[in-house]
C-alpha cells in the first residue's frame, strides 16, 4: 500500500493531483475567511508571523497563521509514516539565511510568494503576470548558475534531534496562538484588529488544510520554483503539470465560490507598479534557485529533517521583521472616495532589492566548483 | 564493472540530476549514481528513463544506488 501511494505521488497524475488539491484549498480557506487572493501565500504568513511575535509592528499584518506549523507537521507525518524522515544539515546555512533574508524583501516588494502569485492569477488580479515573468526571470538566472558548477556544498546526515527543532518550533507556535499568552503590556503575542492580519479562517480549519498539504507536498516534492527550473534546466514537465493543475483548479474553485474578478488596478493587498512587481520576484526566483526550493518546499523539507531548508525558513521569518521594520516592503494600491493612489515600494525597498539581487549575483559567481 | 561513479550523496536538489546528467551524456554505460534521499532518487530515476536508459536501483542503509544502463 505504501509502495503503491509512493509510486503515485511519483507520477505525472499524482502531482497533478496534488497541484489541484492546493488549487482547491486555498479559494476555500480565503472563502472560510482568509485575506482576498491569500487563501495559502507562505511568504505572506511567514510575514504575519513575524509580526506575531514582535519581530516587526506593522499592526496590520500580524497573526500567528497555524497554516505554516501545518505545512511543516503534515510534511514530518508524511515522513514518519513513509520512512523518510531524515535528519541532515551543514550546507551553507550562513548562505542559505541570507538568501531567506532576501527572497522575503524580493516576496514583500510583490507582496507574495510564488504561491500566492499563481492564487493571484487564478483570482483575476492580472498585476501577478509581471511577477510570474520576473519569477522566470530570476530562475533562469539560478538555472544559468546550476550549469556553470554553482552549488551550495554537501548535507551531511546528523542527529535525529536537530532534524526535529523545527516541527517542535512550530508546536510552539501553534501552542501561542491556543494559549495566547500575555508576555507583558501591550507587547507579544500581537494580533491585528485591521488589515489583512486580522483576516483569517478558523483555527482548526486553517490547520487541518495545512496538514494535509504539508502531508501531500512531502509526498510528491510540489514546488513552484523547482517546476519552472525543471522546464528551463532540463525540459522536464513533472513539477510543472502540478503548478499548472494548481492555477486551473484554483481558477474553477474561485469561479463557483463567486471569488474571480479580473482587473490591475486597486486589487486586493496587491499594488500596480509592474517594475518593482517584476524586480521583486527576479530577487524572490532568483534567491529561491540558489537555495534549491521555493519557500513551501522549504518548509516541507525542513519538516523532513533538513536543517539547512529550517535555515532559510528562519532567514525569511527574520527577512519579514528587516522588511517591515525598515520600510522595504511594498505599500498597496488604495482606493479612498473613488481615488486610486498607487502603491509600490519606498526608495529604501527599491535599494534593498537592488541589494538583493547583487548579493545573489555574488553568490552565484562565488561558490561554483569548475565544471569540467 | 561501472565505468562511471557519481556520488550524489548530500547534495540537494537538483545537483544530483545536473551530475547524473552529464555522466549519462558521455555516453560511457553504465552509469553508478548513489543519492541518500528518496526525492533524488525518483528524480534520477525520471531523468535516466526519459533519456532512454535503464535504471536498477538497490539500497544499503539509507543510500540508494542508481546502475544506469542504455
Amino acid at each position: 500500500m505504501r509502495d503503491r501511494l509512493t509510486q503515485f505521488f511519483a507520477s505525472r497524475w499524482g502531482i497533478i493531483f496534488v497541484g489541484a488539491a492546493i488549487g482547491i484549498l486555498g479559494p476555500v480557506l480565503q472563502k472560510a475567511g482568509n485575506p482576498t487572493n491569500m487563501g495559502i501565500c507562505v511568504a505572506c504568513f511567514e510575514r504575519d508571523i513575524a509580526g506575531a511575535i514582535g519581530l516587526h509592528r506593522a499592526n496590520i499584518v500580524q497573526y500567528l497563521r497555524p497554516e505554516i506549523p501545518g505545512f511543516v507537521l503534515g510534511s514530518t507525518i508524511a515522513a514518519l509514516i513513509f520512512r523518510e524522515f531524515k535528519a541532515r544539515s551543514g550546507s551553507a546555512p550562513i548562505v542559505r539565511f541570507v538568501l531567506g533574508v532576501f527572497a522575503m524583501i524580493g516576496a514583500l516588494a510583490f507582496l507574495g510568494c510564488p504561491w500566492r502569485a499563481s492564487f493571484r492569477l487564478a483570482g483575476g488580479d492580472m498585476t501577478s503576470l509581471p511577477a510570474l515573468l520576473g519569477l522566470i526571470i530570476g530562475i533562469t538566472g539560478g538555472v544559468w548558475f546550476l550549469r556553470s558548477g554553482y552549488n551550495l556544498g554537501r548535507s551531511q546526515k546528523t542527529y535525529p534531534a536537530v532534524g526535529w527543532i523545527m516541527p517542535i518550533l512550530m508546536i510552539g507556535l501553534l501552542l501561542l496562538l491556543i494559549f495566547r499568552p500575555v508576555f507583558s503590556e501591550g507587547g507579544p503575542i500581537f494580533f491585528s484588529d485591521k488589515g489583512p492580519g486580522s483576516m483569517y479562517a478558523p483555527l482548526l480549519v486553517s490547520l487541518g488544510v495545512g496538514l494535509i498539504i504539508g502531508f501531500l507536498a512531502q509526498r510528491s516534492r510540489f514546488c513552484t520554483m523547482g517546476a519552472v527550473r525543471d522546464v528551463i534546466l532540463m525540459r522536464d514537465y513533472h513539477l510543472i503539470s502540478g503548478l499548472l493543475g494548481l492555477i486551473v483548479a484554483a481558477l474553477l474553485t474561485n469561479l463557483v465560490l463567486g471569488q474571480f474578478k479580473i482587473g490591475y488596478t486597486g486589487m486586493p493587498v496587491a499594488h500596480s507598479n509592474w517594475l518593482w512587481n517584476t524586480l521583486g520576484m527576479v530577487l524572490a526566483g532568483l534567491a529561491y534557485s540558489l537555495a534549491g526550493g521555493c519557500p513551501g518546499r522549504q518548509l516541507f523539507l525542513s519538516g523532513e529533517g533538513d536543517g539547512d531548508s529550517a535555515v532559510f525558513v528562519l532567514g525569511m521569518i527574520v527577512g519579514a521583521g528587516i522588511a517591515h521594520n525598515f520600510n522595504l516592503a511594498a505599500k498597496a494600491d488604495a482606493v479612498s472616495d473613488g481615488v486610486l493612489t498607487v502603491g509600490g515600494l519606498s526608495p529604501f525597498g527599491m535599494a534593498a532589492v537592488i541589494l538583493g539581487i547583487v548579493f545573489c549575483l555574488l553568490i552565484g559567481f562565488t561558490l561554483r566548483q569548475k565544471v569540467a | 564493472m561501472s565505468a562511471i561513479f557519481v556520488d550524489a550523496r548530500g547534495l540537494s536538489c537538483p545537483q544530483p540530476v545536473i551530475l547524473a546528467h552529464k555522466a549519462i551524456s558521455e555516453g560511457v554505460f553504465p552509469v553508478e549514481v548513489t543519492v541518500d534521499t528518496v526525492t533524488s532518487r525518483e528524480n534520477v530515476r525520471r531523468m535516466a528513463e526519459k533519456n532512454g536508459c535503464k535504471v536498477e536501483i538497490s539500497q544499503q542503509d539509507d543510500e540508494f544506488t542508481l546502475v544506469i544502463k542504455k
